[in-house]
């Protein structure tokens, strides 16, 4: 049953007692165990721990504990600690790491009594869109066996696509939930960054990192993102807010937007895009909902993905330098020398994206360098995000194509990294300026899902959120599924 | 990782990735990379810088860089002991260890 089933239904049907947590999550478990050898949605399946809260679930309810999130399935992409449990981040670098605590959003979900079935595949440390990075192996698109689901949150995608879970959670440093969920026909929400806590969230680009869901549909992520979302004295840079809309979201559901919106239209995200006839109807949709649209100019938009893989490599380069063989993650066999521990352990340990990364961000950090890339990045950083600023100021939302292309094939963009990088085309500017933004279907090319953006004003996730419920309660394509994995 | 306010500003220009120098490169981010892995990763390397470059162009005379979304800055708490420590617990990752140390090759002869 699962597979037709969403967070809010499932949450329904458990408060009527139509079926209980234990049997949900048993089902959970038997569909991965049936479906995901052909996936390889999943790198730990947690069985044991899955059925104790699921069963735990069942007894708080029984005592009366009616909270809408109370016993519902869903799984973690592993890239945020869970204690007692293995989280690789994709890496054999972490291969054998059993962390030792849980992520503040691992712990939020727990507490919220939602019950985590696994861990999702990913590429490794979030570096790629195709999930073809992963020590762990490539993930396959359910759409079509023979393509990428898109990256870095892949595993969590194809999951959610398939009907394996209702909902993941992913991580987004520079579209990394967009665009899988986009390649994969569902819909993915990265927060403004500082709405989730960062804690235990393994770091890639930490200025640029942000945690958020993907489900199937909007009204989904917004439970999804009332459970994850908080100030967190433990990571520096959460944002300290109290949206009574976050609140209300939970027992309510998306409240109807006040007005209709007017939606801007960046004239350089349709230059290029292939996407251009699934969005025109989605425009005539809206339109006939009432919002009216308008053309807006984002100028810098062309330097966005220089000035990301400047900024995003040069901090990976700083945060994966904790990796050293030494006090936990792989180690080289033998070392000759605390040096050759070092070179071996951390050569053995990455993958070829991670370690080009690495070195991008050493070569753009590097004496005689620095001001000339890393410097001058960040101020672009500035151009593009007052370029939103100045773009918000005429118009409520954007709405713009969410990748290039739909869904490609496996080992298609393998061998040329600068082209996979134009992956992120249009959802890199956001993540640069910290702003929320989603991806929900709106069609299809080539039998493929594709997805359009809604990028909002910081912290108004509720006006992305408002606009893609609306869109979801007129339209049909985020109900569209895959047919049966072969 | 090195920094320099010493160096050219960011109107100068350095070798856009000429004859980058891996070696260099991978000794400073402790990469032990062979022959092969080293010319493969130059030319990727080569092409991706010559990505970023094409930022070079936009005009940023008076511009404040931007290193945090928001020009959020990092919160301070107070200096309160808030975990207690508990190295068994920690040191189960550790590729080696003894007595609560963790064991590397000999440094010092």
């Amino acid at each position: 049953m699962n597979d037709v089933f969403s967070l809010r239904e499932m949450s329904r049907a458990l408060a009527d007692g139509q079926v209980s947590s234990l049997e949900l999550t048993q089902d959970h478990l038997a569909r991965v165990k049936e479906v995901d050898s052909r996936l390889n949605s999943f790198i730990t399946l947690t069985e044991e721990t899955a059925i104790a809260h699921a069963t735990a679930a069942d007894t708080l309810r029984g005592q009366g504990d009616k909270r809408p999130t109370l016993g519902l399935p869903m799984a973690h992409k592993d890239i945020f600690c869970t204690e007692g449990t293995l989280t690789t981040a994709g890496s054999k670098m972490l291969s054998n790491f059993v962390a030792p605590y849980d992520a503040t959003v691992v712990t939020k979900m727990a507490d919220a009594g939602m019950v985590s079935v696994g861990k999702t595949n990913m590429d490794e440390f979030a570096m790629g869109s195709s999930n073809e990075n992963s020590y762990f192996g490539p993930v396959t698109n359910p759409w079509d066996t023979d393509r990428v689901p898109g990256g870095s949150s892949g595993g969590s995608a194809a999951a959610v696509a398939a009907g394996l879970v209702a909902g993941a959670t992913g991580t987004d440093t520079g579209g990394s939930i967009r665009q899988p969920a986009a390649l994969c026909g569902i819909t993915g929400l990265k927060p403004t960054y500082g709405r989730v806590s960062r804690f235990g969230m393994i770091a890639f680009a930490s200025s640029l990192d942000q945690a958020g869901p993907m489900t199937r549909n909007a009204e989904d992520a917004a439970l999804m993102l009332s459970v994850m979302a908080g100030f967190d004295p433990k990571d520096s840079t959460s944002a300290n807010r109290d949206d009574a809309w976050l609140a209300d979201v939970l027992h309510h559901g998306i409240a109807e937007l006040e007005r209709p919106a007017v939606i801007g239209l960046p004239d350089q995200y349709y230059e290029n895009s292939g996407n251009q006839e699934s969005l025109a109807e989605a425009r005539q949709e809206l339109e006939k909902l009432g919002h009216t649209f308008k053309s807006v100019s984002l100028p810098h938009t062309d330097a966005a993905i220089p000035v990301y893989y400047v900024l995003a490599s040069a901090e990976a380069s700083t945060n994966l330098s904790r990796y050293d063989g030494v006090r936990y993650g792989h180690r080289c066999e033998n070392p000759t020398s605390l040096q050759d521990l070092y070179e071996r352990s951390r050569e053995e340990g990455f993958g070829d994206e991670v370690k080009r990364r690495i070195l991008t961000g050493t070569y753009t950090l590097s004496v005689g360098y620095f001001d000339a890339y890393y410097l001058k990045a960040q101020k672009i950083r500035r151009l593009i995000a007052q370029d939103f600023d100045k773009a918000f100021a005429d118009v409520d939302l954007l709405l713009t194509p969410t990748s290039p292309t739909p869904a490609f094939h496996k080992g298609q963009l393998t061998d040329d990294p600068v082209a996979m990088y134009q992956q992120d085309l249009y959802t890199v500017p956001t993540s640069l300026a910290g702003l929320p933004a989603m991806s929900i279907p709106c069609g299809f090319s080539q039998g493929l899902p594709m997805g359009m953006q809604l990028i909002a004003p910081a912290f108004r996730e509720d006006l992305a959120l408002g606009l893609a419920a609306q869109f979801q309660r007129h339209t049909d394509w985020h109900l569209k599924r895959p047919g049966e994995i072969n | 990782m090195t920094s320099n306010t010493n160096t050219p500003s960011d109107d100068s220009t350095p070798t856009s990735g000429d004859g980058i120098d891996v070696a260099h490169l991978s000794a400073l981010a402790r990469l032990a990379l062979n022959a092969e892995a080293t010319s493969e990763v130059a030319s990727d390397l080569q092409s991706i810088v010559t990505l970023i470059d094409a930022m070079r162009t936009v005009d940023t005379e008076g511009v404040e860089p931007l290193s945090h979304p928001f020009d959020g800055t990092a919160r301070l708490r107070a200096d309160e002991v808030t975990e207690h420590p508990d190295p068994e617990h920690f040191q189960r990752n550790a590729p080696a260890t003894s007595d609560q140390y963790y064991l590397v090759p000999r440094v010092v002869e």
